[in-house]
């Protein structure tokens, strides 16, 4: 039980690196952003994971229940607002992309280094 | 039981994960990237984190599958063939490696004594009753303890938006290789396919409602402006994905869509300042009106509604600025 309660940051050193993985040794831009949120998704869950507590519930406190125990706000706080900042960011690098496809007529990043090349 | 769901939910995330790179079909990519937020959504849910959980699943699986889906339409569905080098894969599990070893260090999930839970949390849990009484702690910290720092990602996000703009409204070099296709007459939707117009048509108000009632009991339960804001957005593109986007931009015009996208942040900065004229800091939501908690209620709702408003303007202009690409 105590090592299985290390689950969830082994899941985060695993979707962390292939995120990576996919961002960096990927050609395609399309693959590599996804990539880049599967790298997000895996900060998001370490987070998260740090926020959980013991017997605990959401932070919404309830009248009549003062001895209850509620995860921590903060992470989620942080995490939640890094969500619709990451929608955006991604938005922005979709548009590169598109931009990227019109121009050049491809979006694997070996073709479009060769045509900058010549 | 808990811990075993956690893990079940986690085992299908890197599955999902590892097939998402490992497929060369883009559309198959996308569609699994949204399959991976709904489960990251659940396994938020079971980490007893419900505002999170919210917003990854408005977001992560719905609007950021359709702007992946737009761009695809717009660039390729195929991944080409190349040989990514054998370092790249080492180097990752070495990492891989590295990075396990190292949480053996860490507090086990759910430790009461572990650091993050000692310091600013419980004055956060302690504090939020007698200064805000709202019972969503998270919204008290996100809209007043840490208001700043929303607004900081307020503006982030309009910038994000405006950056989009700027790069999906001009038109292509006179070299472009691969312009946006002319336009051949007018673009129907879903319009003539029976079951999703049907079913479209009755969801819409409700996905709308149900974002309004996200917006308003943010202060109650789970939610807030992040989340109404994707999901008001969501009903609105559900519709354009119907109707085609030229009825939609008629219903909802792109200028309304930027001045709802600046006009929210605006709202924001305003509550800020009005609370520095009215003799407190900037973002000090106890001077606006008589009664301190009474003045915090207020700040915060206001404040919520321009984080909504601006998230739901960003989406939607993003949304149009890709759906509309050469076809207008």
């Amino acid at each position: 039980m105590e090592l299985l309660g290390h689950y969830n940051y082994w899941v985060f050193a695993i979707l962390l690196m292939v995120g990576f993985y996919a961002s960096m040794a990927k050609s395609n831009f399309i693959k590599k952003l996804i990539g880049l949120t599967i790298f997000q998704a895996a900060v998001f869950l370490l987070y998260i994971t740090m926020s959980k507590i013991d017997g605990g519930t959401a932070p919404i406190i309830q009248a009549g229940a003062e001895n209850a125990v509620y995860s921590n706000p903060l992470p989620q706080v942080l995490i939640l607002t890094a969500i619709v900042v990451g929608i955006s960011t991604t938005a922005l690098g979709l548009g590169i992309i598109v931009r990227i496809k019109e121009e050049y007529g491809s979006i694997e990043e070996h073709e479009v280094q060769e045509m900058d090349r010549s | 039981m808990t811990l075993l769901t956690g893990i079940f939910l986690l085992t299908l995330v890197v599955i999902t994960a590892i097939a998402i790179v490992q497929t060369k079909n883009l559309f198959v990519a996308v569609m699994l990237s949204g399959v991976f937020s709904l489960l990251m959504a659940a396994n938020f849910l079971i980490l007893d984190s419900p505002d999170v959980a919210l917003t990854e699943a408005a977001v992560g699986a719905g609007i950021s599958t359709v702007l992946f889906l737009a761009a695809l339409s717009l660039t390729a569905e195929h991944e080409r063939d190349f040989k990514p080098s054998r370092i790249a894969g080492l180097v990752v599990l070495v990492t891989i490696g590295v990075v396990i070893y190292a949480t053996f260090d860490q507090p086990r999930l759910g430790d009461p004594m572990a650091a993050p839970q000692q310091h600013v949390a419980p004055w956060y849990l302690a504090n939020t009753p007698p200064l805000i009484d709202v019972p969503n702690v998270v919204t008290a910290v996100l809209a007043s303890f840490r208001g700043y720092d929303t607004l900081g990602e307020v503006f982030v996000v309009l910038t994000a938006g405006i950056g989009v703009l700027f790069l999906l409204s001009g038109r292509p070099s006179k070299t472009a290789k691969a312009p946006p296709p002319p336009f051949h007459g007018p673009v129907e939707g879903l319009r003539h396919y029976l079951i999703p117009r049907v079913v479209g048509r009755l969801l819409i108000p409700f996905i709308f409602l149900f974002g309004l009632y996200v917006q308003f009991h943010g202060d109650f339960g789970p939610g807030g402006g992040f989340q109404a804001g994707a999901i008001i957005a969501a009903s609105v593109i559900l519709y354009a994905l119907l109707e085609g986007e030229p009825q939609a931009l008629r219903v909802i015009p792109m200028r309304f869509l930027k001045i709802l996208a600046v006009g929210g942040a605006v709202l924001y900065a305003t509550v800020g300042v009005f609370g520095m004229l009215l003799g407190g800091n900037f973002l000090d939501y106890n001077v606006l009106s008589g009664d301190p908690v009474a003045g915090q209620h207020l700040g915060i709702l206001l404040v919520e509604i321009g984080v909504g408003v601006t998230v739901t303007g960003v989406l939607l202009s993003v949304f149009f600025a890709f759906a509309t690409r050469g076809k207008m």
